[in-house]
C-alpha cells in the first residue's frame, strides 16, 4: 500500500514490513512472517515482563523507584476496577490490567522514533475489542442465561415504544467493539500521522523550520498524554461492560 | 492507508494472539500475584505496628495511671504521719505543760503551807514574849504581880480577835 515515488508519505509509517523471513519493500507478508509489528509487541511484552518482575523483585517493603511504579499501575488498576464495578470486579482484574499494559506499552513504544505503532492498525484494535465485546457477552449471559437480552429493553419504557427502543438498544450494544477499537486506532493515527506531517516542514522551511520543530516537541508530549488516556479509557470502558454484563442496567 | 489491507492481517492476529497471551499469563501468574502479596504483606506489617504502638501506648497509659495512684497515696500517708506526729507533739506539749502546771501548784502551796507555819510559831513565840511583857508591865504599873494564869487568859483575849 505504499505510496509509490521517492517523497516520503506520513502514512508510510503505518507499514507492515516482513523482519523474518525478510521481505522487500511492499513484498508478500506471509500469515506467520515476524514483522516490524511483531517485534514491537513482542518488546511490549518483554518490557512489561520486565518492568513487573524485575521491579519487583526485591519485593520491598519500603519501595525503589521501580517498584512503585509498578505498585502504582496496580493500584490504579485496582481502583479503577473497584470504583466502575465493585468488588466482584476482582475476578476481572488480570485481564483488565493486561489490556492496559499491553496498550499502553504499544502506544509507548510507538512514541520512539523510528518504531512502529502496533495499535494504530485497525485489526489489532479490533481483534481487542472483539474478544472484549464476546467476553462479556459470554458473560453476560452466563450470568443471567436469557435474562440477558432484558438490557435491551430500557426500564421504564412504555409498550408503545418498545418497537423503537430496541433496535437502537441492540445497534449500540453491537457497536460497542467498533467504537472501542475505531477509538484507540483513530488517536493513534491521527497522532502519528499528525506528527509527521509536521515534521516534514521542518526541512522544508530552512531557518523557520524552528516553529514546526517547535510544535512537534509539543505534540509528542500531547501524543505520550493521548498514549496513557487511551489506554486507560479502553480500561475503563472494559470496566464499564463488565459492570453492565453483571448487573445489566 | 496499509491498515486497510488485508493481506497484513493475518500476521498481526497471530502475532498479537501470541504475545497478548503471554502477556495474560504472565502478568495473571506471576506480575500480579507477587505484587500483591508485596501491597499485603506492608499492610499487614502496618497493621502489625499501628498495632503494636496502640498496645505500647495503652501500656503507657496504665504505668502512667499507676504512677499517679502511688503518688497519690505516697502524699496521703505523708500527710497522715505528718499529722500524726503533729498531734503527738501536741499532746507532749499539753501533759508537759499540765505537769508543770501541778509542779508549780504543789510548790506554792508547800510555800504557803510554809509561811502559815511560820506565821503560827511566830505568834506562838510572841504570846511567850507578851506574857513576859504584860507581868512585867503590870507590876511596874500598878504594883500588882500578876498570876500567870490570868495574864495568859487576858492576852489571849485580847489576841484572839487579831488572830
Amino acid at each position: 500500500m505504499a505510496e509509490g515515488g521517492g517523497g516520503h508519505s506520513p502514512l508510510e509509517q503505518f507499514e507492515i514490513k516482513s523482519i523474518f523471513p525478510a521481505g522487500g519493500h511492499g513484498g508478500e507478508v506471509g500469515t506467520f512472517a515476524f514483522t516490524n509489528s511483531s517485534l514491537m509487541m513482542v518488546a511490549a511484552l518483554v518490557l512489561i515482563s520486565a518492568f513487573l518482575i524485575l521491579g519487583m523483585r526485591r519485593g520491598a517493603l519500603v519501595p525503589g523507584r521501580m517498584q512503585s511504579l509498578a505498585e502504582m499501575s496496580y493500584e490504579f488498576i485496582a481502583g479503577l476496577i473497584s470504583d466502575t464495578v465493585g468488588a466482584e470486579g476482582r475476578r476481572y482484574f488480570p485481564i483488565i490490567f493486561t489490556l492496559f499494559m499491553f496498550i499502553l506499552f504499544g502506544n509507548l513504544l510507538g512514541m520512539l522514533p523510528y518504531s512502529f505503532t502496533f495499535t494504530s492498525h485497525i485489526i489489532v484494535t479490533f481483534a481487542l475489542a472483539a474478544m472484549v465485546f464476546i467476553g462479556v457477552t459470554v458473560l453476560a449471559i452466563a450470568k443471567h442465561g436469557m435474562h440477558f437480552f432484558s438490557f435491551f429493553v430500557p426500564p421504564g419504557a412504555p409498550l408503545a415504544m418498545w418497537p423503537l427502543l430496541i433496535p437502537i438498544e441492540v445497534i449500540s450494544y453491537l457497536s460497542r467493539p467498533i467504537s472501542l477499537s475505531v477509538r484507540l486506532f483513530a488517536n493513534m493515527l491521527a497522532g502519528h500521522t499528525l506528527l509527521k506531517v509536521i515534521a516534514g516542514f521542518i526541512g522544508v522551511l530552512g531557518v523557520f523550520g524552528i516553529l514546526p520543530f517547535a510544535l512537534v516537541v509539543a505534540l509528542t508530549g500531547l501524543e505520550i498524554l493521548i498514549a496513557f488516556l487511551q489506554a486507560y479509557v479502553f480500561a475503563i470502558l472494559t470496566c464499564l461492560y463488565i459492570n453492565d454484563a453483571l448487573h445489566l442496567h | 492507508m496499509p491498515q486497510l489491507d488485508p493481506a497484513v492481517w493475518p500476521t498481526q492476529l497471530i502475532w498479537l494472539a501470541i504475545t497478548f497471551i503471554a502477556c495474560y499469563l504472565v502478568i495473571w501468574r506471576i506480575a500480579l500475584p507477587r505484587i500483591a502479596d508485596v501491597l499485603e504483606a506492608r499492610q499487614r506489617k502496618l497493621d502489625d505496628d499501628l498495632k503494636k504502638a496502640t498496645a505500647l501506648k495503652e501500656e503507657a497509659e496504665t504505668i502512667l495511671a499507676e504512677y499517679e495512684k502511688m503518688r497519690a497515696d505516697a502524699q496521703a500517708s505523708a500527710h497522715s504521719v505528718l499529722q500524726k506526729a503533729q498531734d503527738e507533739m501536741k499532746a507532749e506539749a499539753e501533759r508537759q505543760n499540765s505537769e508543770v502546771a501541778a509542779k508549780l501548784a504543789k510548790q506554792t502551796e508547800e510555800a504557803e503551807a510554809r509561811i502559815a507555819e511560820a506565821k503560827t510559831a511566830a505568834l506562838s513565840s510572841l504570846e511567850g514574849t507578851v506574857n513576859e511583857v504584860v507581868a512585867a508591865a503590870t507590876e511596874k504599873l500598878i504594883g500588882v504581880k500578876a498570876g500567870d494564869q490570868e495574864i495568859a487568859r487576858a492576852v489571849t483575849e485580847v489576841m484572839g480577835g487579831k488572830r
